[in-house]
């Protein structure tokens, strides 16, 4: 029983990791707090969804478009308004992505009604992988073996290729990486592309298991925010690490304490960990 | 020359026409959207003292709030004590609960502590909606007694209400203004622009940052209160919430960070606008009035990165021809 | 004179970050009245040393007594409240407040209420010449006035010891004289100074005693005269600079 919960934690931790990616790519590049990524990730389930009810794809087949949706989405946000309030003070351009969160979420409730929809039919559809005692759904296997694909795919590109290594640059330091002839300008609108991209896979994966209504996001977004403090601003290490701890205490906490309390625990344990790591886990 | 005069005056002048406007039009939906705008100025002037002065954004005020709100309830509810102790005891628990959670909290900097205060009132929150005591998620009517000012709660106008959110607000003002012009003002903003210096001028910064945290809270406490009189019914989804407190921190960063016309300013345009909003398209359940309101948020941020005292300030000074227009801020 | 006890006492500080050895048992004293000179070539440890005095760091090993009162590791603020007060070499500006609320803000310390505040801001602004930009916000001010805005501010916490971190840097001529003024200014109103500074020509004519540091490690502690006569100085440090920096600044840098 416990190995069953260990596991389920484990494998949701992968999801919340790639999320949490996602979102403090943006924060290490661009110290933006984002608050419209959970609701990129929800208009992922939507793109799945709608392929799957008007087009009959598997959401499977169609989450590279759902991808591609959200890259698109969210490279225009940048574009649109993230660059206008890039450099304004204090907590303007948090004002800004709450508005977007706001306006997305409800243009969602307004175009597709608050009403819970799932996806009953998929190539993963109740499916199950029993070991002995241990039973895994496949839907969540599939969903955590897809985000840590996709977490590695983003970790090779932003390590080998040259856009990669602008965006590093750009992590490091605006004016060094200006200095360095890189056209940040790009660079920025590709990250919170890529950004983009990575709630689009997550939602995807999630959509076969999860209910699709314009607020699926909110509390990845909420957790992503807790997953990427306690790794560390911008920590792209941390965000992995820290969203399999955090999904592995939601699971515990939830078995031993009651599943009402899991996200009070998961919240706790980032109070916890953070007054031995002021910066986070991989923080300096 | 009389610039300090002159903006004393500005900030009784708006007092003054606040106090009168629900006189002057008895319709009882203006009276209700001046209601809940008076409470969310009065909760953007007590969260501007931690985070506009003291540069430590709380993204956790609605733990104080429902603090405020649950407290007189409870009492009234299951003691039958009048709200108006509630308040007090409300504000007292709050001021408890803030040094209590802040002493952690403030070991963390920047962007670490505003995820760490929203991490604390989820976990109250979460608390609150598991707690038998308090009724949980279900949450608590407040027994309808007659109407008088000991029970804090009148049926047949609203203008009491309209009253004590008023002398709420003008507390909270006041004590925000009389902060920023004395010593402990300066302190948190010196704090807020660098806290290195801020130690080196001789300033405890945790001893004041705990300070600010207190005043704050206690005063955020009392507005929980009158909401749940007025509303006459709270549970945690309503009062715990991160919309709450993200309402907070939006209309004061709309109208103005750090100042204290800025969350009247922002509550003045956003209270408003959801309120009516809500009040004629809302009942479609569609979602238009909040799609709008996130679009104006984007609008002013995008074109008025100073809130939307930034802007008045700028066509002030340019008339002024004053280069330094944004030292007053 | 030398025979009361010493404003300030640094007793064997050291100060490491991870391997690197910023302080090396560094020893020395300040009397009451005097003005001393810390001087040390680029990355020397001087500012370490003043972080680690005014307890922005704990030093790794040693003590550090002000006006016979342990203080090693007590927060800055404390410190500053017993009267020893420092300039940051990389200015830090209050910046949206104004040069006059910069300076009050300071004053407030030994204030008791905002009028006594005002006046003594009002004499702090005077000093240092900044009365004409008082209400100019700190953030706008060229790199010379924030540097004397860093003095101003520290002069208004009504200190007995201050300590400037390269607060000559970048100024003019003229203005290294006013500053040079103003230190002697100081030491006769009693206030002890500390100062590092690269300036030789600015801070040899006003110090009493000058103390080098190279490479972590205090190398000399004796009158100015003495020290640039000093083979070990000489040779690790003024040298080079001591003659670079005479003749840029006769071209009027
Ligand atoms: N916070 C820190 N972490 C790690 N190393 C540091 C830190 N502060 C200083 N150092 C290192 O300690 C050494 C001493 O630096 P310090 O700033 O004290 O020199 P300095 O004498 O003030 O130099 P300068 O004349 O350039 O101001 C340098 O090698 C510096 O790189
Ligand atoms: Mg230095």
């Amino acid at each position: 029983m416990l190995l069953q919960i260990i596991l389920s934690g484990i494998l949701v931790g992968f999801v919340y990791s790639l999320v949490a990616v996602g979102l403090t790519l943006i924060w290490g590049v661009m110290d933006i707090i984002n608050f419209a990524h959970g609701d990129f990730l929800m208009v992922s389930m939507y793109t799945v969804f709608w392929l799957y009810t008007l087009l009959r794809l598997d959401p499977l087949a169609s989450l590279p478009i759902a991808a591609l949706v959200t890259f698109v989405l969210s490279f225009l946000t940048y574009k649109l308004i993230i660059k206008r309030v890039i450099n304004a003070p204090g907590l303007t351009a948090l004002l800004a992505t709450f508005g977007l969160s706001l306006f997305i979420r409800n243009f969602a409730q307004y175009l597709w009604t608050p009403n819970y929809r799932f996806i009953t039919t998929s190539l993963v559809t109740d499916k199950k992988l029993e070991m002995g005692s241990v039973i895994i759904g496949i839907p969540q296997l599939v969903a955590a073996l897809g985000s840590i694909m996709m977490t590695f795919l983003v970790v090779w590109f932003i390590k080998n290729t040259k856009t990669g290594r602008a965006i590093q640059a750009a992590a490091q330091s605006r004016d060094t990486a200006k200095l360095m002839g890189i056209n940040t300008e790009k660079i920025y609108a590709v990250t919170f592309g890529i950004s983009g991209a990575c709630v689009g896979v997550a939602g995807a994966l999630l959509a076969t298991f999860f209910p699709i209504y314009p607020e699926s996001g909110a509390l990845y977004s909420l957790l992503a925010f807790v997953i990427v403090a306690l790794g560390g601003f911008g920590n792209i290490a941390g965000a992995l690490y820290g969203g399999v701890l955090i999904g592995l205490s939601e699971a515990l906490g939830g078995f031993f304490l009651g599943t009402q309390f899991k996200y009070a625990i998961v919240f706790l344990i980032y109070l916890l960990v953070l007054q031995f790591r002021p910066k986070g886990l991989f923080g300096w | 020359m009389n610039v300090k005069n002159f903006r004393i005056d500005t900030l009784y002048g708006i007092l003054i026409v606040i106090l009168l406007l629900p006189f002057m039009n008895s319709n009882i939906n203006f009276r209700h959207v001046m209601v809940i705008f008076l409470i969310f100025a009065g909760l953007g002037e007590a969260w501007n003292i931690i985070t506009g002065f003291a540069g430590q954004t709380s993204f956790g005020h609605a733990a104080f709030f429902g603090i405020g709100a649950y407290t007189s309830t409870i009492l009234f509810y299951k003691f039958g004590i009048s709200p108006w102790i509630g308040m007090l005891a409300g504000a007292v628990l709050a001021t408890v609960i803030s040094v209590i959670v802040s002493y952690p909290c403030f070991r963390l900097k920047g962007h670490y502590f505003a995820i760490a205060t929203l991490a604390v009132a989820e976990i109250i929150k979460q608390l609150f909606i598991s707690w038998d005591y308090v009724e949980g998620a279900t949450g608590i009517s407040i027994p309808i007694v007659e109407e008088s000012v000991t029970s804090m709660q009148f049926h047949s106008s609203k203008i009491p209400y309209f009253l004590i959110a008023y002398v709420l607000f003008l507390i909270t003002t006041m004590t925000a203004r009389y902060i920023e012009n004395n010593k402990m003002g300066f302190y948190l903003k010196a704090i807020r622009e660098s806290h290195e210096a801020a130690e080196a001028l001789g300033i405890d910064t945790t001893r004041y940052k705990l300070y600010a945290m207190m005043v704050s809270a206690a005063l955020t406490a009392t507005f929980g209160t009158l909401y749940a009189q007025y509303i006459l019914y709270i549970d945690p989804f309503m009062v715990f919430t991160l919309e709450v407190s993200m309402k907070i921190v939006l209309l004061s960063v709309l109208g103005g960070l750090g100042n204290i016309y800025g969350p009247i300013i922002g509550a003045a345009i956003l209270i408003p606008l959801s309120e009516y909003t809500r009040v004629y398209l809302g009942g479609t359940g569609k979602g238009i009035d909040l799609m709008i309101f996130g679009a104006l948020i984007i609008f002013v941020a995008c074109f008025e990165p100073n809130g939307i005292l930034g802007l008045l300030k700028k066509k002030r000074s340019r008339r002024r021809g004053d280069v330094y227009a944004r030292a007053d801020a | 004179m030398f025979m009361q006890e010493p404003m300030l006492e640094v007793q064997n500080v050291t100060m490491k970050f991870g391997s690197l050895i910023a302080n090396e048992d560094v020893s020395f004293s300040v009397h009451k009245g005097e003005i001393v000179s810390l001087i040390g070539p680029n990355g020397a440890g001087k500012t370490t040393l003043f972080n680690c005095i005014t307890g922005f760091y704990r030093p790794y090993a040693g003590r550090i007594y002000f006006q016979g009162r342990d203080i090693t590791g007590r927060p800055p603020h404390e410190i500053t409240a017993m009267g020893l007060t420092r300039t940051f070499q990389i200015v830090k500006p209050l910046k949206e407040m104004t040069v006059k609320e910069n300076v009050l803000t300071g004053a407030f310390l030994r204030a008791s209420s905002r009028k006594e505040a005002e006046k003594i801001a009002e004499e702090v602004l005077e000093m240092t010449s900044l009365s004409g930009k008082k209400d100019m916000p700190a953030g706008s001010l060229t790199i010379a006035d924030k540097k004397r805005l860093e003095i101003a501010r520290a002069l208004a916490t009504g200190p007995k010891m201050v300590m400037l971190d390269e607060a000559m840097a970048g100024l003019n001529q003229t203005e290294i004289k006013e500053a040079m003024e103003l230190c002697l200014n100081l030491k006769n109103r009693g206030i002890t100074l500390l100062i590092v500074e690269h300036i030789m020509e600015a801070i040899m004519p006003i110090s009493d005693r000058v103390v080098v540091l190279n490479a972590g490690k205090k190398i000399a502690d004796a009158s100015p005269e003495e020290v640039t006569s000093n083979e070990e100085v000489i040779k690790a440090y003024l040298g080079e600079r001591y003659h670079a920096k005479s003749k840029k600044s006769e071209h009027g840098v």
